[in-house]
């Protein structure tokens, strides 16, 4: 993969990361606009992809990639259940939601206790699964050329 | 209502031609056009939660299909004209199990609880206590991270396994 025409990096360099900052603020306003760490994810994925596909990438880059990218996966996945058993540690109530940071106000942006933290471990959960999946499909090339 | 069932006709329609046709670029087309009705069909449901995630995950499904057919084939050489007595066979049994089941499903609705006064009364105590007990303002954020934690919890890791199922399969280092 060389990548797309001029016209299409260059407008993907001014877009990608309008995307990913989107991405990223459906993540932190889940728990007060529609969406959440699942739309977040797969919007902060497809911008990504979106970069992997205008600019084409090499196989020693991607090598490289596959070998980082599920290692964020599982801290993603780690932060939902550190925040599902941070209840069971200091309550013993699993899930427990108010304790630690309390409820906050409503319409704020630090309230309902854990969840913008859940939100943010599905998120890094769902962006590096889907983009590692991505890549491991679009690496095959190189392994079969291997 | 009456552009729910337009869009739910022209669903129908374009489901029909992306299995039926020969062409596979405009296959893929049409099931993206599938795909962003559900999206707009939300949207008239006022679900835009889950217009946000279908939107997205459509665009990601019909890139992915576009660029399978730029690298292999574009023509579906397996759809034929003439349908052989086997399919007939099928075509009737399906009739007669569409129709059955028209019939069994009158039948049940017809034994529900009108819309708006379900059965089970726990999704009215959820709206009610969302907000008091939660404190989160998107209602759909307390259920699905609150009071339906576990479940979002084993969908995460679902997701999770199956990603590291796709990379097992698909490394290089230990297949040998």
């Amino acid at each position: 993969m060389s990548g797309m025409s001029l016209i299409v990096k260059r407008i993907t360099n001014i877009v990608s990361g309008f995307i990913f900052m989107y991405g990223i603020y459906i993540i932190l306003h889940g728990h007060l606009t529609p969406g959440g760490g699942f739309a977040g994810g797969v919007i902060i994925a497809g911008s990504l992809i979106l970069r992997i596909l205008a600019f084409g990438s090499s196989a020693e880059k991607e090598k490289e990639l596959s070998r980082r990218v599920p290692r964020l996966m599982s801290i993603g996945l780690l932060i939902f259940w550190g925040s599902a058993f941070a209840g069971l540690l200091i309550a013993s109530v699993f899930f427990l939601n108010a304790p630690i940071f309390g409820l906050g106000k409503p319409f704020h942006l630090l309230s309902a206790g854990l969840i913008p933290i859940c939100n943010i471990g599905i998120g890094i959960n769902v962006a590096a699964g889907l983009f590692s999946i991505f890549l491991a499909l679009a690496s095959v090339k190189y392994i079969m050329e291997d | 209502m009456i552009e729910i069932y337009l869009f739910l006709v022209f669903m129908i329609i374009a489901a029909i031609i992306a299995i039926e046709i020969k062409d596979l670029l405009a296959a893929a087309i049409a099931v993206g056009a599938v795909g962003f009705s559900v999206a707009i069909l939300f949207i008239l449901l006022q679900a835009p939660d889950l217009a946000i995630v279908q939107i997205v995950v459509e665009i990601l499904t019909v890139i992915i299909f576009v660029a399978v057919i730029f690298r292999t084939t574009a023509i579906d050489e397996t759809i034929t004209k003439r349908f052989t007595p086997m399919q007939i066979f099928g075509l009737f049994f399906y009739g007669f199990f569409v129709i059955l089941f028209l019939i069994i499903m009158e039948k049940i609705f017809n034994q529900l609880s009108p819309f708006g006064s379900p059965i089970m009364k726990i999704a009215s105590e959820y709206i009610k206590m969302g907000l008091p007990k939660v404190g989160g303002v998107n209602i759909v954020a307390d259920i699905i991270l609150d009071f339906r934690g576990l479940d979002t919890l084993g969908e995460a890791t679902v997701l999770f396994t199956s990603a590291i199922g796709v990379l097992a399969v698909m490394r290089k280092i230990g297949r040998k």
